[in-house]
């Protein structure tokens, strides 16, 4: 099989030029483009004993991205896709992720769009509360580029559009969880540390599993206003012991959940306001009474970015999750378990400043959480050296009163993180 | 009635001066000046599409590009616009798109979309004398300034080029990047040839020059300008291809669907 497609290449090679014009107009007007990167990421100070698998580095990395994307000559019909392939020495391991790979056809108001693509909507600045899209964390926590924080998800989305208002319908058959910190990279928080017995049970591939995300939205006065709703499952893994007083097995569940949300966006005191709240209906556990299931809460935030001087932009947000049932929560929660309270907040500050025609960014994000006693920054540089070379150095800085918290658990894995990639 | 005899004869003297010089006396209000080279030079046409290379050069030689496609529509009967921009080089800005609901004289409404996210996000944009892309230009340069932010004066009437021009000196009403600006303003085509900005030290520190001026569905375009920084020695030249007046556009069209799936006849 390998020996014929070398045949077909080898054959292909030196007719390239001669057809690569018939070629192109018969693949839509075929675009390829792509970047090559590499990607580091070192703890910073010793860390000493017990280290995870990965040692003293959460990545290791070289990357080559393609880009295909085409559009038939009358329009209305395209295709998109981007592949990576990789070699992280972090964890010994080659392979190729398919980042998006999709067919678009677009007729009068619509829009229809299948396959693997990334779906991203709300107004935080990474905070979600209505994107219930699947994310990867330890690719912010460990430096990589932003655009990896988002992972594609295979599914269908149709869009309508009109002068009223316009709808996005998003359809997902096949569940992903959010990648969170496992102990094979990262120390983390594990309230069943002794239990080695482990298992994942994820949502079958049934039709009636399908996950469903909708958006409604419209311009009310200038402010961009939006309604969502969710149907579909937490992304962030519940352990359910198989004993609550002596668990010998766990297994990782992802418990049902819907969401319904709206968010309000637009210029306001010379700058831009952002508002948004969702309310998640915890459907597994609607009393509250379940330890191991995420009660139901309320989310809500508010946003304020303004640029006070040339090339600067200051951005702020308040974020609240506030629990519906905490007294069967605190009730129900087992001895020795960490208590969460019954509202957590969290501020976020991004500053970002451009210099020497913008080739240079120098940037800031911080999370800092009053309630949890938790922070979270992210100083970064980044030096677009030339228009394909750009070379960013950063930190991931975690910290915390308690090691239970999200942000806290992570105190011992800050990183210096490098990247480098060149755009073709 | 000394009122009156004074009156009548300012009347005559009005009436006098405006038979001898007709066409001074029409155009000798420089905002009306400078409103008219808006027109000619940012609104002309109801819509407007072109290609356009940016070419960012440094002190030390060193060169950058820019390209995109700019689509523009007016719409009347007030000064509003709005513009769409398509991105498709260099590599990190690529498929990346920008729209934005100018209003004369209020804050404009911004939107980026980021195509490795998926996302489109609102920009704040308090700032109209930030760089546009990295370039010497900035927004104000590139969608017009609020002809009323500035006081106008004509200083002369001078041939630039071989082109007799008014020569308009603004100066800001509140802050700005600079202290003052002189313009020197094609008579025939209303286009701005040169521009001059000074800043607070009244020393040069920006220069703008209109190059290849040609006639696109019978409108006058700039197809390549210039705008030099004198202080770093870094400038940028801009050029305008497949330029093209009155398309079939809507203003429903400039909206989130054109940032995240823009239509191919826009970007072709």
């Amino acid at each position: 099989m390998e020996r014929a497609w070398i045949l077909v290449v080898l054959f292909l090679a030196p007719c390239r030029s001669a057809w690569a014009g018939d070629l192109a107009s018969g693949l839509g007007g075929l675009e390829w483009h792509g970047s090559v990167q590499v990607n580091y990421a070192s703890r910073l100070g010793a860390t000493g004993q017990g280290k995870p698998p990965s040692g003293d580095f959460l990545l290791g990395e070289e990357r080559l991205q393609l880009q295909l994307s085409g559009a038939a000559p009358k329009g209305g019909a395209g295709y998109f896709v981007k592949a990576d392939f990789f070699r992280d020495e972090a964890d010994g391991r080659s392979d190729m992720d398919m980042r998006e790979a999709y067919l678009s056809y677009a007729e009068g108001p619509w829009d229809l769009r299948a396959g693997r693509q990334i779906h991203t909507w709300g107004v935080g600045d990474l905070l979600f509360i209505n994107d219930l899209f699947p994310k990867n964390y330890v690719a912010l926590f460990s430096g990589r580029p932003m655009e990896y924080l988002k992972t594609g998800a295979s599914s269908l989305k149709t869009s309508f559009y009109s002068d009223q208002a316009s709808l996005d319908l998003v359809a997902i058959p096949f569940f992903e969880p959010d990648q969170l910190p496992t102990s094979q990279r990262f120390f983390i928080f594990d309230p069943f540390q002794q239990v080695a017995n482990r298992t994942e049970s994820r949502p079958r591939h049934d039709l009636g599993n399908t996950e469903l995300a909708a958006r409604l939205y419209r311009s009310i006065l200038g402010f961009d206003a939006a309604l969502y709703a969710y149907r579909g499952f937490f992304r962030t893994p519940s352990m359910e012991p198989d004993s609550m007083t002596a668990p010998s097995k766990l297994t990782m569940v992802y418990p049902r959940l819907s969401v319904y949300g709206a968010s309000l966006q637009g210029n306001a005191a010379g700058g831009v306001l952002s508002l948004e709240a969702g309310c998640y209906d915890s459907r597994q556990d609607r009393a509250g009474s379940n330890p191991m299931i995420p009660n139901s809460q309320t989310r809500f935030l508010a946003g304020y970015q303004r640029s006070p001087w040339t090339d600067f932009t200051a951005g702020l947000q308040y974020y609240g999750e506030y629990m519906h049932r905490y007294d069967r929560y605190e009730a129900s929660l087992p001895a020795g378990f960490p208590k969460q309270d019954r509202l957590r907040q969290l501020l976020t500050l991004r500053l970002t400043q451009l210099l020497k025609y913008q080739t240079w960014k120098l940037s800031l994000f911080s999370f800092w959480s009053p309630t949890d006693e938790d922070f979270y920054f992210i100083p970064e540089a980044a030096w677009r050296m030339t228009d394909e070379l750009t070379a960013t150095m950063g930190a991931n800085i975690f910290g915390g009163a308690r090691s239970t918290t999200f942000l806290g658990q992570l105190n011992r894995n800050d990183n210096l993180y490098l990247a480098m990639r060149y755009e073709f | 009635m000394t009122k009156l005899i004074f009156q009548t004869t300012v009347a005559a003297a009005a009436l006098v001066l405006t038979a001898i010089a007709p066409s001074s006396a029409q155009t000798a209000d420089p905002a009306g000046i400078v409103r008219k080279m808006h027109r000619a030079f940012f609104y002309q046409g109801d819509s407007f599409r072109a290609r356009i290379k940016m070419t960012l050069t440094g002190a030390s030689g060193s060169e950058r590009l820019r390209e995109l496609t700019m689509l523009r529509i007016n719409m009347p009967p007030g000064g509003d616009q709005r513009y769409f921009m398509y991105f498709h080089a260099p590599g990190d800005v690529r498929r990346m798109a920008f729209l934005v609901y100018k209003y004369p004289a209020r804050e404009s409404d911004r939107w980026l979309f980021i195509p490795a996210l998926n996302l489109v996000q609102r920009i704040a944009a308090k700032d109209s004398q930030s760089s546009f892309v990295g370039s010497d230009f900035t927004y104000e340069d590139v969608s017009g300034r609020d002809v009323e932010a500035d006081e106008h004066k004509l200083s002369r009437e001078e041939e630039h080029g071989g082109k007799p021009c008014y020569v308009i000196e603004s100066v800001p009403r509140g802050a700005a990047s600079y202290k003052r600006k002189v313009s020197w303003i094609d008579k025939a085509t209303s286009l701005p040839l040169k521009e001059e900005y000074y800043d607070v030290q009244d020393q040069l520190f920006k220069e703008f020059s209109a190059g290849e001026i040609k006639e696109i569905d019978g409108v006058p375009t700039i197809l390549k300008r210039t705008m030099k920084n004198l202080k770093t020695g870094h400038q940028t030249v801009v050029e305008f291809s497949e330029a093209k007046y009155r398309l079939a556009l809507k203003p429903e069209e400039f909206s989130e669907r054109a940032l995240r799936n823009p239509p191919g006849s826009w970007i072709k």
